[in-house]
């Protein structure tokens, strides 16, 4: 009763209030926090205007491009195109126009540097896919208007930098030129075409820049053919090797002639090397190139004469040539020195003498220097100063000038693969790390401050300090665990291989980890972080080891090469162990048992259907042994259209004994027809989530009982023709199915098929419904669906004494073996936005209402109450079906603008949402990850459970205190009007 | 105490009787002998004193059963108000059901002290005070039957398993699309 009770006043405030969970204006901030980045630095152009604010164009991995402030690091203006335009060029035009090439070399775009606006877009279309290269030469004048060379899709183009008309073409259409570097000479009006064709052809073609005329076309057979790419050292000699990496080719094309020399490595430099690639640089008469352990600087003098300049086994890199005055170009070169890095400028033609030679601190966990951009200022004694912008490891972009660090941004957080949470440590003595603890009189005056803003009694000035103090309260950023749950850590594992730990309060960085398993290695050539899990969450038997997360990582893209395990301690950030596999990870099955240290048992299936079980200890063996029957996996073949659901078997039989490997035997597998279906998505539910019943009481006291259960599957597929883009097919030709498959016994519960249907296929699974969304051919509109699942076979349960005195099997274990009967019901709604993610938000015990969180195209979040998305919804509801909160139907689902959780903000590039629960019950935490971060807190039936954050204790503790003077004075009062009486 | 004051009184009725029939015949048939006087002092005395008690006695009883009958009206009342209520739960409702339930409570609990004014030796209490609890029995069966009509009486299935936990299942399968 209590409960029932309980949902009643829960209803009762529901519908008093309206469904909408908007914030005020001063509450942004509060409980949220967003995070812009950029990506991992491409390329980066500075703008050389003389006035105004100094400024860097930057284009990422992320395909971001944005114009930051050199001074703070601050994003002016940023712009992501999407996830299929890739950026493959930027640069400045006439000083006031950022140019980029993208998506192949296809789009052009000209944006405006001081606001970031679009200026113009040309859309570039060629006979071949190539290499693409911008070029915006400084004076090559046309009409009065500049050009930009643009190379693209095998052919060249003119464009003017004012409007993007393209002005002439030309194609190089044999069918296996492959184009290396096309050259413009400064101050002549020739285009040189330099490439290869038919693997030892060297090709040169000179176009007059003015009319794309071609003036002339010469070839040279080189019989060892080439490899890898071109260096140019001069405007008229590329620098090539061989095809077995040993030989140099030196290639001068002066006037048109083609002249070439031949230069073994092993001439240069007496020790044999392995073969070497060719790294590209700009720096004229230098080049580099670099075997597996050395880096060498050949300088080219006169025609062909090579000289080595310098050989190293450090970590290099070198940026590209600055001309700092007519003759004379700078580049940067930094090295690596245990935790310091070395930067020196040099000039081009003068190797061994420095213009600047600084020694920088470098924090560890940033890794290598991958980029280097450099940029110079003229000092006021008019000396050149150098800047430069470095790219690190970690994808992190720093700016150091005159030996220090000026600002760095953390970019490596646009590109997050996994994030799970950590509780924070236990507030002991010696544990607290920020230091919070205030007196009593500040405490006060905030309160009476507050209680004047209540009262409006406040002046602009106090208000502005309560908005100050509510921002800046110390409480939410503390580093100990809190009473309701809020303050967590996010640990996020980032495409760089790095693991930060943000603080859910204010979102700051309390430790970054550069995952040492994930550095690139004899044994692991090109690792690749995968995912993280949450290895040991101590809270019954071992509270005193610190919570640790699994990361499971694979030594190159394809799924057969061998995994790395690495364990890390998320109170310090440190690892606490790592494991090179002998098999590789195909899938990771965290499975619901925990060892007597709260390590949490994984399977991991290798590529040959084995099972490892971790942690190889006896007491996670014997635990699983006595479950062993019991487990069971399933894998999805997408391209081939299969589920297949496999059983343990036994001990492994391999040579080598392994008590941890076991071997599986297939049990079951459905096969989707391949002519008609196309697997596009599968989703369960969520391994934490926790239901609080199982039953569902509806209108008039009826009872109906969910099907609960952790191993069902959704599968969404659709049509082959219609995997495409939305629009490709008709709406006869495209169908979209929905399957909800039992991952023990392979049994199909549930199909139904939207004809006229399309994906993508964007699901959420929880307790025992599915939604899903996806596009409506017929309608023209994107549909969501909904399928909720009810078990009739506990339907007869209606005995209230049975119920009463406990004599029922409703909570006794159940084996998916006996057959279930499954009742579903299913409604689709029309939904406006087209979406990128979707999840749904979870509390400690599961007992508040859910919410939607549709991460929608415009990259925002929107919540969305799941009782919209009831399937007994009808027209006229009942009184009773009111009361119970059924919503009348309607054609589509509403969008409510004080809905957005992101408000005013937008979580660019968003890719996932992740919901954690709160320790209090109406609470949930949200984190929204894409090129941005953003999280807040929710509580999708109202903070029910506890005071709001803006209660004033102030006005409680007045009241009470002037209460009790008013009781004491009317006693005081009353005993004396009582003496006179008697007196009288 | 009590209990043999009770034994003392139905005695002395006894005696009453036997004294009524002596006296009654030696007035009617024998002349009293001369120097007796019937009417001693103390005889006069108890005579009064007894038709006062009567009297008051009589006062108590139908003053009891006034009383015994007083949660009737209240029961009325009682049933007009939730009538007035409806059957939808909101604070008025719980409130006047709450009272409902509470005034026969806290009657029934002070059965005694309401009776204490009336109780005397002559005065019988049973039947008033059997009365008085058979309404307020009646008042509470009201209030559990409003409590019921606003849905807050665990008399459904739904009631006791609302907050049964989900079944364990006994197999576990985990996997997905291949990392």
């Amino acid at each position: 009763m209590a409960i029932r009770s309980f949902f009643l006043f829960i209803l009762f405030f529901s519908s008093s209030i309206s469904p909408v969970f908007s914030l005020y204006e001063d509450q942004v901030g509060l409980m949220d926090w967003h995070q812009q980045y950029i990506g991992k630095v491409k390329q980066a152009v500075f703008s050389s205007q003389r006035a105004g604010r100094k400024r860097v164009v930057v284009s990422t991995e992320e395909n971001v491009i944005a114009s930051l402030d050199l001074r703070h690091g601050e994003i002016f203006w940023r712009h992501l195109l999407g996830a299929d335009d890739v950026i493959d060029g930027i640069d400045i035009g006439l000083g006031k126009y950022v140019i980029t090439l993208s998506s192949g070399g296809s789009i052009l775009r000209s944006w405006n540097l001081p606001d970031g606006q679009m200026v113009w877009e040309s859309s570039l279309q060629g006979p071949k896919h190539s290499k693409s290269f911008l070029l915006v030469p400084t004076n090559l004048k046309f009409d009065k208007d500049n050009l930009l060379v643009v190379f693209s899709n095998g052919r060249l183009h003119a464009i003017s930098c004012i409007d993007g008309e393209v002005l002439w073409k030309k194609d190089f259409e044999a069918e296996s030129f492959e184009v290396q570097q096309v050259i413009l000479p400064p101050g002549s009006d020739l285009i040189h075409v330099v490439g290869f064709a038919a693997l030892s052809q060297f090709e040169m073609y000179q176009i007059n820049a003015k009319n794309g005329e071609l003036l002339k076309h010469e070839s040279a057979s080189f019989s060892s053919g080439f490899s890898g790419q071109v260096s140019l050292v001069s405007t008229e000699t590329v620098v090539a090797l061989d095809s077995t990496g040993s030989i140099l080719l030196t290639i001068s094309f002066q006037d048109g002639k083609i002249s070439s020399q031949q230069t073994p490595i092993s001439n240069l430099v007496e020790d044999s090397l392995g073969p070497a690639v060719i790294i590209p640089s700009s720096v004229s008469g230098i080049f580099a190139i670099k075997t597996d352990a050395v880096t060498i600087f050949i300088r080219v003098i006169g025609k062909g004469n090579l000289e080595v300049v310098e050989k190293t086994t450090h970590e290099i890199a070198v940026s590209d040539a600055l001309s700092i005055s007519e003759d004379q170009q700078a580049f940067a070169l930094i090295q690596h020195a245990s935790s310091e890095i070395h930067l020196t400028v040099k000039l081009a033609h003068d190797w061994d003498g420095n213009l600047l030679k600084e020694s920088v601190k470098m924090d560890r966990q940033r890794g290598l220097v991958h980029k280097v951009f450099i940029n110079n200022y003229i000092r006021t004694d008019r000396s050149y100063g150098f800047r430069v912008l470095i790219v690190m490891e970690d994808h992190s972009l720093l700016l150091l000038q005159q030996g220090e660090i000026v600002w760095s941004r953390e970019d490596g957080l646009a590109s997050i693969i996994d994030v799970t949470t950590s509780e924070l440590p236990v507030e002991r003595d010696g544990v607290s790390v920020a230091k919070v603890e205030h007196n009593l009189f500040e405490w006060l005056k905030g309160h009476m401050l507050k209680l004047k803003g209540t009262l409006m009694l406040a002046s602009p000035e106090d208000m502005a300090a309560i908005q100050s103090m509510r921002l800046k309260s110390s409480e939410k950023s503390k580093m100990t665990r809190d009473h309701n749950g809020f303050r967590k850590l996010l640990i996020v594992l980032t495409r760089a291989g790095k693991l930060f730990a943000l603080h859910t309060g204010d979102g700051r960085i309390v430790w970054s980890y550069l995952l040492r398993s994930l550095h690139k290695s004899e044994a692991c050539q090109s690792p690749i972080g995968l995912n993280l899990y949450q290895w040991q969450v101590p809270h019954h038997h071992a509270m005193d080891e610190n919570p640790s997360v699994l990361v499971v990582s694979r030594c190159g893209p394809s799924s057969d090469t061998s995994g790395v395990l690495s364990f890390v301690d998320t109170y310090t950030g440190k690892e606490l162990s790592s494991l090179s596999l002998d098999h590789a990870v195909v899938q990771v099955i965290p499975l619901p048992y925990t060892d007597s240290t709260e390590q949490r048992l994984h399977l991991l299936i290798d590529a040959d259907k084995h099972a490892h079980l971790y942690p190889k200890t006896s007491g996670a063996l014997s635990i699983f042994k006595r479950e062993f029957s019991n487990i069971y996996w399933y894998s999805v073949e997408d391209q081939n259209g299969i589920i297949k659901g496999h059983a343990l078997k036994c001990k492994c039989t391999g040579e080598v004994a392994d008590e941890f490997c076991f071997d599986t035997r297939d049990l079951w597998s459905v096969v989707f027809p391949s002519e008609s279906e196309k697997t596009i998505a599968t989703v369960t539910r969520k391994l934490n989530e926790v239901v609080h019943t199982q039953a569902k009481v509806v209108a008039d006291q009826d009872v109906m009982y969910k099907y609960i259960s952790r191993n069902l599957l959704f599968v969404a597929t659709v049509a082959p023709k219609g995997s495409g883009e939305i629009g490709s097919v008709t709406p006869e030709e495209s169908w979209l199915v929905a399957y909800l498959i039992d991952t023990v016994t392979g049994r199909i519960l549930h199909r139904v098929t939207h004809h006229g249907s399309q994906g993508p296929v964007h699901a959420v699974f929880s307790e025992n419904w599915v939604v899903y969304h996806y596009f409506n051919l017929r309608a023209h509109r994107y549909e969501m669906s909904v399928i909720e699942i009810y078990d009739q076979s506990r339907a007869d349960n209606k005995d209230v004494w049975k119920l009463v005195l406990g004599k029922h099997n409703l909570t006794s274990p159940i084996s998916l073996f006996s057959r279930p009967e499954v009742i579903t019901k299913s409604q689709s709604y029309f939904f406006t936005h087209s979406l990128k993610a979707i999840a749904v938000t979870s509390t400690a015990k599961g007992i508040t209402s859910k919410q939607l969180l549709l991460g929608t195209i415009g990259d925002q979040v929107l919540a969305l109450d799941k009782r919209f998305l009831d399937p007994r919804r009808t027209v006229n509801p009942t009184q009773l079906e009111k009361e119970e909160g059924i919503i009348p139907l309607t054609e589509s689902l509403p969008i409510i603008p004080q809905s957005y959780v992101t408000h005013a903000l937008r979580v660019e590039g968003l890719r996932g949402i992740i919901t954690v629960p709160a320790k209090l019950e109406s609470t949930t935490l949200v984190f929204a990850h894409g090129v941005d971060l953003f999280f807040t807190q929710l509580a999708p039936s109202r903070t029910y459970d506890s005071l709001t954050e803006d209660f004033s204790y102030a006005l409680l503790l007045i009241t009470i205190v002037a209460l009790v003077a008013a009781i004491f004075v009317t006693w005081r009062l009353s005993e004396r009007k009582e003496l006179q009486e008697k007196w009288r | 105490m009590e209990k043999g004051k009770g034994i003392m009184g139905s005695g002395r009725r006894w005696a009453v009787d036997f004294s009524d029939n002596s006296t009654a015949p030696s007035s009617r048939d024998i002349p009293d002998p001369p120097g007796f006087t019937r009417a001693s002092v103390n005889q006069d005395d108890s005579t009064v004193s007894r038709q006062k008690k009567d009297a008051e006695s009589n006062w108590k009883a139908q003053k009891a059963w006034e009383v015994a009958q007083a949660p009737f009206k209240n029961l009325l009342m009682m049933g007009f108000m939730m009538w007035m209520a409806g059957n939808t739960v909101h604070l008025f409702s719980i409130g006047i059901t709450f009272s409902a339930l509470w005034q026969p409570i806290s009657a029934l609990q002070g059965v005694g002290k309401v009776f204490e004014p009336y109780k005397d030796n002559k005065v019988d209490l049973l039947g008033p005070k059997l009365l008085f609890i058979a309404l307020n029995l009646g008042g509470l069966a009201l209030g559990v039957w409003k409590l019921n009509t606003l849905g807050l009486l665990p008399t459904h299935a739904s009631d006791w398993v609302s907050s049964l936990p989900p079944a364990q299942e006994v197999e576990y399968s985990g996997g997905g699309i291949p990392l």
